[in-house]
């Protein structure tokens, strides 16, 4: 075989890759997931990652006549590697979607590139108001903090609480949870009697609980990541808060099902206002939680239906543009959409491209032996009050 | 005045934490001269045994805290035999990178095994809650580590002075080569101290998890504390790292209750003022070394 044929082999054999690859980019549609599967933030990605995992079982991996590739990113929720990952996936990967994103700055950062490239960025965890108004591709699935805040200040100061003391963690969503429970705690007639933000990395919580003890409330409102949520209620009943009658409100991230259970009975009686509970009692939420036991062998959390519901929206995005990955038309076919979730009846504001959904008010209590949130009170459709636009 | 006491109790226990979690460090680091960036992971260990002891075999408490000691001096040694020694005579840089390179590994490598969400070790109803002293809030938790911790350290402080080993030890950080003259088994009085420094932060990371969390990223967290520790403290003896523990236990137990807004720093700027002040740290040795 001389040279000359080589190269014939070798041309025809880049001809024929050079065909099939746009043939195969044709019928799969790629998602780039990126999520925090290491550092701090991992539970998040973990959770959303199983979701995303058990919905496709459940459904398939086809839809529209086009298959489904997920390809999953770790950014460690360090915003710098999630604006790199999102590049890469845009460019390299040529994904049609953008989705995952455990923290707010880590949404933010890809905001740019999902206007840029004109695909959906779905958000299935980060929860500060102002992420939807960054880029008219963003669609989120998740919760706004300003959505459960406002719903517990309001219950607080219907419930005979009348002094609050605030402990929230020192960053965006911190901020936000405190800036919407103080309003509509203090627009019902409460009074906050003392405001402590701690830093994001914080070993010990002694001191600052000390001092929320001494300035004697009726409630401590509480906002930490999920994950610290269990050396805060440690804490808070080492010290004896429990005991001088100082309850626990707050939006229910610190109650996390991923949690609760190994929180002990410090936790029991915590009132908090939030999207899910894995002890909401429907039949879509019972199928759910016994399906992501037996494939994962833990309890979801709402993390894991804010990853289940954005697989959901881009199956049935896919579904309304037949397959097409156009982003404005997926964009469009996203607004309004509605449909029954395992937290309860969700739909996508046309106009924010934000959630709507029920926030429940629940309080924590022993189920068969095990800790859960139990949903006793019900505020329907709740829109995210924090929007800067109106 | 009493939440004066209360602060006060607060920050000696978790200083005598940070001292436990630390005094290993100073041992390899003053009395051995090496860098050992990956003291936390033996912490690390040592929370997870007694982790899994107690939450899924069902031991005791208080059983399970020597075992966490033992298995980390275990593994230390192991690790001494296996990859340290041979990075004794080494740069620190090569050290440094060494260390850090375990680190991850077993930051890694926990996260891989145990997953990577904080665990918390089931306590024994007799450690919950706080009682009355006088009007002073003790923890019952934060009083068994000051007196574990205590007892260590008064025992620690004996070994060193009193007995034959810690004079061994102490020859044989002076002039290895002299202590090895008089029949001094240098390798083998360093590797048992690099284990028992080990032990002893894994009882630390046992003690820990309840108040600090323990997650697969402990190691690195803390790794900042630990030589802060060293360096306030100095590294020649063990007093140094105690009265710098405490100092900054204090410091940032009462710079978080009174001035929550300047919390963090507090500890830092502990650090910076002693460095500038003494240089070589509160106990340090002048430059002779």
């Amino acid at each position: 075989m001389s040279i000359r044929s080589h190269m014939l082999l070798v041309a025809g054999a880049v001809a024929g890759v050079l065909a099939l690859a746009p043939a195969s980019a044709q019928d799969a549609v790629k998602i780039g997931l990126i999520l925090p599967m290491t550092g701090g933030q991992a539970s998040t990605g973990k959770q959303i990652d199983n979701a995303v995992k058990l919905y496709m079982q459940q459904n398939g991996d086809t839809v529209a006549g086009r298959k489904i590739e997920i390809i999953l990113k770790d950014d460690a929720a360090v915003p710098d590697n999630t604006k790199r990952l999102a590049q890469e996936l845009i460019v390299n990967d040529k994904v049609s979607f953008i989705a995952g994103f455990g923290v707010t700055p880590a949404a933010l950062a890809a905001a740019p590139l999902a206007t840029q490239a004109k695909i959906p960025e779905i958000v299935m965890a980060a929860g500060t108001s102002i992420i939807t108004e960054r880029s008219p591709y963003i669609v989120r699935t998740s919760f706004t903090l300003a959505q459960s805040s406002t719903i517990i200040g309001d219950w607080a100061a219907k419930n005979g609480i009348k002094k609050v003391a605030t402990l929230t963690s020192d960053f965006a969503p911190g901020n936000d949870a405190l800036t919407f429970f103080k309003q509509h705690f203090t627009a019902g007639g409460g009074e906050i009697v003392e405001e402590v933000k701690v830093p994001l990395q914080n070993p010990d919580f002694a001191p600052f609980l000390q001092r929320m003890k001494d300035s004697k409330p009726d409630a401590v409102f509480v906002f930490v990541p999920a994950g610290q949520g269990g050396n805060f209620m440690k804490q808070y009943s080492e010290r004896g808060l429990d005991k001088a009658g100082i309850k626990v409100i707050g939006p229910g991230d610190v109650m996390d099902d991923d949690l609760l259970a190994g929180m002990g009975d410090a936790a029991l009686g915590t009132v908090t206002a939030h999207l899910y509970s894995a002890a909401h009692p429907s039949a879509a939420n019972k199928e759910f939680v016994a399906a992501y036991k037996k494939a994962f062998n833990s309890r979801p959390g709402f993390m894991a239906v804010g990853g289940y519901d954005g697989i959901r929206l881009i199956y049935e995005a896919l579904k309304k543009t037949g397959g097409k990955t156009d982003g404005d038309a997926l964009i469009e076919a996203m607004k309004g959409m509605k449909w029954e979730s395992p937290r309860g009846p969700i739909s996508i504001d046309p106009e924010t491209r934000d959630i709507v959904q029920n926030i429940y008010i629940r309080k924590v209590e022993k189920v068969d032996g095990e800790l859960y949130n139990v949903e006793f009170a019900t505020f329907e459709a709740v829109k995210d009050s924090g929007k800067t636009k109106k | 005045m009493t939440t004066l006491f209360t602060i006060l109790f607060d920050g000696v226990a978790y200083g005598m934490l940070l001292f436990v979690l630390a005094c290993g460090l100073a041992v390899t680091l003053g009395l051995m001269n090496f860098v050992n960036l990956a003291h936390g992971a033996f912490a690390m260990a040592g929370g997870y045994v007694c982790a899994v002891l107690v939450n899924q075999s069902g031991w005791p408490f208080f059983a399970a805290l020597p075992l966490a000691f033992m298995v980390s001096a275990l593994i230390g040694v192991a690790l001494e035999r296996a990859l340290y020694r041979h990075l004794y005579a080494r740069s620190h840089l090569d050290q440094v990178l060494f260390s850090v390179g375990l680190v991850f590994m077993s930051v890694a490598a926990v996260d891989y095994i145990m997953g990577s969400s904080r665990i918390f070790i089931k306590l024994p109803a007799a450690l919950e809650g706080q009682f009355d002293f006088f009007g002073v809030g003790i923890g019952r938790y934060r009083l068994m580590i000051i007196v574990i911790c205590g007892l260590l350290t008064v025992a620690l402080q004996l070994i060193l002075a009193k007995t034959r080993f810690g004079s061994r030890l102490r020859a044989a950080v002076d002039d290895p080569r002299a202590a090895i003259g008089l029949g001094i088994n240098v390798p083998q009085v360093f590797a048992f101290t690099f284990a028992f420094g080990c032990g002893l932060a894994g009882l630390g990371g046992a003690l820990s998890a309840e108040i600090l969390g323990l997650d697969p990223y402990f190691p690195l967290k803390f790794m900042i504390y630990f030589l802060i520790v060293v360096t306030v403290g100095g590294s020649s003896s063990i007093t140094g790292p105690f009265l710098a523990s405490l100092l900054l236990g204090i410091g940032d137990v009462a710079g978080k209750y009174y001035v929550p807004k300047l919390g963090p720093f507090v500890i830092y700027t502990i650090m910076i003022v002693i460095l500038i002040w003494r240089p070589n740290g509160l106990f340090g040795r002048t430059a002779a070394r």
